[in-house]
């Protein structure tokens, strides 16, 4: 008997486990709009704060901070934000669950900056089949916008990298008409719309790339590359890498005395890059680089005293005080929420997710976080809300801007 | 091969836990029945472990790497030739299973920290694997999978709960395909390679066979969760495998206990749940949560859940007129 009692209890361990997730069940809420009530707005998102891109984390307190501080100050129309950001290690398969859940048991009204091209495109088909609005997604591709008429409730944020490439397709023509232009590119989707970009950019001055070499994420390195591209008699290049192979890239052009015009990606252009890049290749191999940019820069002193940067250190000080304030995605977090905080408001007091999604297609907003003249605007044919990038050259330690604001839709 | 005696009441007990998963995703929202589905999944893979760590003795670190290769089998085959997810799902099996038998063939000449650090390596080479064969994979960007069709007898359930279906059935049939087969000879000869190599052998077991076995099969199991993962995920790429993946499923065998198949189930379920949870508490620092609840559960209950809950029940069914010299 004793024997048959404990297989009774055995089987009853699945039985118990279930019984403890039924216990989780929550109550569906009745309201006409999802996560809007007279007094608050729900909204989710994902970002990671563990695993390989753990390093972003710090965008979701960025844009936690900016939420307090509009509530300290009366909210939107009346309702405080409630911003619920869950933590999906970078994986899609995790960030699809925690939004499902987000939408279904939290009820939010909208899904925010979730971060991450592979995540966001997992997110998407869900998100849109339940009509609940992927704004302002934390990612670069091309496709958040162009894809409108299939994910209309999709929009991205920051410039995507066809816009980046077309403003240093359109710098380097006015600084030297006849450059005889070299690229190195990686070898998916971020690289080949670099290339698309930049011949958007010279226009019919697209014949002056006279070299391309690409790259895989599994090589070892890209010395070889930079030497083909020298051989070419390229007298510009146009780095599109990811930070390790940009570090490369930038060391091998200083250890072969190459003097040549540098324009580097906005995505590899970190100090941590530029860092190790002079380390290894000398200050020659970074003097003079050409990036570009779109957010003000915490690490530039130079910034300290423009409005938006006052705005930033006192709400990073009230808000966030365990974070690093010079670092760049905390400002990027807070200008973000900006823009939400601006199209919730334009959206109007009796607020639903299509009215959001409408205001979300025009926006005409200059935004505090941004450089001057970086403005954000969409239309519902343009739905690409940062185009206009300024361009930085590094000095001696420091990235300072260089000329004027350009825009890629121009 | 004798079966071995089933009892009423393990029929019986059987039969209610076949209730109450049928029962479930009409009773708990529905996004509580997708993540069981990840829960199940996760269960099928960690089963795959505990034969492999539990059963044999040899440990892999490096089964995120076959799971990769059954959710791009699932993704490849369904979006290039149209196969139907259920036909695709047994073709990750067989493709796992030989590539675990190769795998298994290498680990022969490894035990240990060593066969540890080889699997390792599997787990690592994953996501630079998928990115160079670019055309097939989708690279960095992953393929998006064809939305899961729902056979048509089962169209009123949607695809939430048809998968979740889909997923439980696999679960207890390849839970009950494992259990019958580690009765007999087979469980026998796995042990005794564990227990003992040298012995074994002496013994006349053919420790070459036994050990790839081992490892196929848990392979198969491993590619088979894989697929229902990317099948419910609707989406594959590298960033889904990562070595964390690898590492989850251990945790899982190990928290679950190692002794007992119940283990994955355990197994399953914590690592669905148990970082969720630590997320909602303070997503910031769920790792930090993940980690501290995953010390004081081996502080806890060193045998795992499973075998904690043996010991009680063994405790609360002995008979007190026997002492304590008896140990479970």
């Amino acid at each position: 008997m004793r024997m048959n009692r404990r297989i009774w209890m055995t089987a009853l361990v699945p039985v118990a486990a279930l019984g403890m997730v039924a216990g989780s069940l929550s109550q569906a809420k009745s309201d006409a709009v999802p996560g809007v009530t007279s007094t608050e707005i729900v909204l989710g998102g994902t970002h990671p704060y563990s695993g390989p891109a753990s390093a972003y984390g710090i965008i979701g307190k960025g844009i936690a901070a900016y939420f307090q501080y509009i509530n300290d100050q009366g909210g939107v129309n009346g309702r405080k934000i409630t911003y619920k950001d869950l933590d999906d290690g970078y994986s899609p398969p995790q960030a699809l669950q925690l939004t499902k859940q987000l939408v279904e048991s939290d009820h939010v009204f909208a899904m925010f900056n979730s971060l991450g091209t592979p995540v966001n495109t997992a997110l998407r088909p869900y998100l849109n089949d339940q009509k609940v609005p992927q704004l302002f997604v934390a990612t670069g591709a091309t496709k958040w916008g162009a894809d409108a008429s299939k994910y209309p409730w999709t929009i991205g944020w920051q410039p995507d990298y066809q816009a980046e490439a077309v403003v240093f397709g359109k710098d380097i023509i006015k600084n030297n008409p006849n450059a005889k232009i070299g690229v190195l590119y990686q070898n998916d989707d971020f690289g080949t719309d670099y290339i698309a970009g930049l011949q958007k950019g010279l226009g019919a001055k697209a014949g002056q790339i006279i070299k391309t070499a690409s790259y895989e994420v599994t090589d070892p390195d890209v010395r070889s590359q930079i030497a083909t591209l020298k051989g070419s008699g390229a007298d510009t290049i146009l780095i599109a890498a990811t930070p390790k192979f940009a570090t490369q890239a930038l060391a091998a052009i200083g250890g072969l005395s190459w003097k040549v015009t540098t324009y580097l990606t906005d995505v590899s252009s970190q100090q941590t890059v530029m860092h190790a890049a002079t380390a290894a290749g000398g200050a020659a191999a970074t003097n003079g680089v050409i990036s570009a940019g779109y957010t003000l820069d915490p690490t530039n002193t130079s910034q300290a005293n423009l409005p938006g940067m006052k705005l930033y250190r006192e709400i990073a000080a009230k808000y966030a005080p365990s974070s690093d304030a010079s670092n760049a995605s905390l400002l990027y977090g807070m200008g973000v929420a900006y823009t939400m905080v601006d199209i919730l408001k334009a959206a109007g007091k009796d607020i639903t997710r299509e009215k959001v999604m409408a205001a979300a297609e025009h926006i005409s907003e200059k935004n505090p976080f941004l450089y001057s003249g970086v403005d954000v605007t969409t239309s519902p044919s343009d739905r690409f809300p940062i185009r206009e990038e300024y361009l930085m050259k590094y000095d001696n330690g420091l990235w300072n801007p260089a000329g004027t604001v350009i825009d890629a839709r121009r | 091969m004798t079966l071995p005696r089933i009892g009423t009441p393990t029929i019986l007990g059987f039969a209610i836990a076949a209730l109450i998963l049928a029962s479930v995703p009409w009773l708990v929202p529905a996004y509580v029945s997708f993540e069981l589905t990840f829960a199940g999944a996760y269960a099928i893979a960690i089963l795959g472990l505990i034969i492999l760590t539990g059963y044999n003795g040899q440990i892999s670190l490096g089964h995120g790497a076959f799971m990769a290769i059954g959710g791009y089998t699932v993704a490849i085959a369904g979006q290039a030739w149209g196969l139907a997810p259920e036909l695709s799902i047994l073709l990750s099996a067989l493709l796992c299973g030989l590539f675990g038998a190769l795998v298994g063939i290498v680990a022969l000449r490894l035990a240990g920290a060593y066969l540890a650090l080889a699997t390792y390596s599997l787990a690592v080479a994953v996501a630079p694997v998928l990115k160079r064969f670019k055309d097939l994979t989708g690279g960095a960007q992953g393929l998006t999978l064809t939305p899961l069709h729902v056979p048509a007898p089962f169209a009123a359930l949607g695809s939430e709960r048809y998968l979740y279906y889909e997923t439980w059935f696999l679960a207890a049939v390849l839970f009950a395909a494992s259990w019958f087969a580690l009765q007999g000879r087979l469980g026998r000869a796995l042990r005794a390679l564990r227990d003992n190599e040298i012995a074994a052998i002496s013994f006349g077991i053919n420790a070459s066979y036994y050990k790839s076995l081992a490892f196929a099969w848990s392979a198969a199991l491993a590619g088979i969760a894989g697929s229902l993962i990317a099948l419910a995920t609707a989406y594959v790429s590298p960033d889904g495998y990562s070595l964390v993946l690898s590492l989850t499923l251990l945790i899982g065998a190990v928290l679950g206990g190692l002794s007992s198949l119940w283990g994955a189930l355990a197994g399953g379920l914590v690592v669905e749940f148990l970082p969720i949870w630590a997320g909602t508490l303070n997503p910031a620092a769920s790792s930090l949560i993940y980690g501290i609840a995953l010390i004081v559960v081996m502080i806890v209950v060193p045998a795992g859940i499973v075998g904690a809950i043996q010991r009680a029940v063994f405790t609360i069914t002995r008979p007190r007129t026997e002492g304590t010299s008896r140990r479970s």
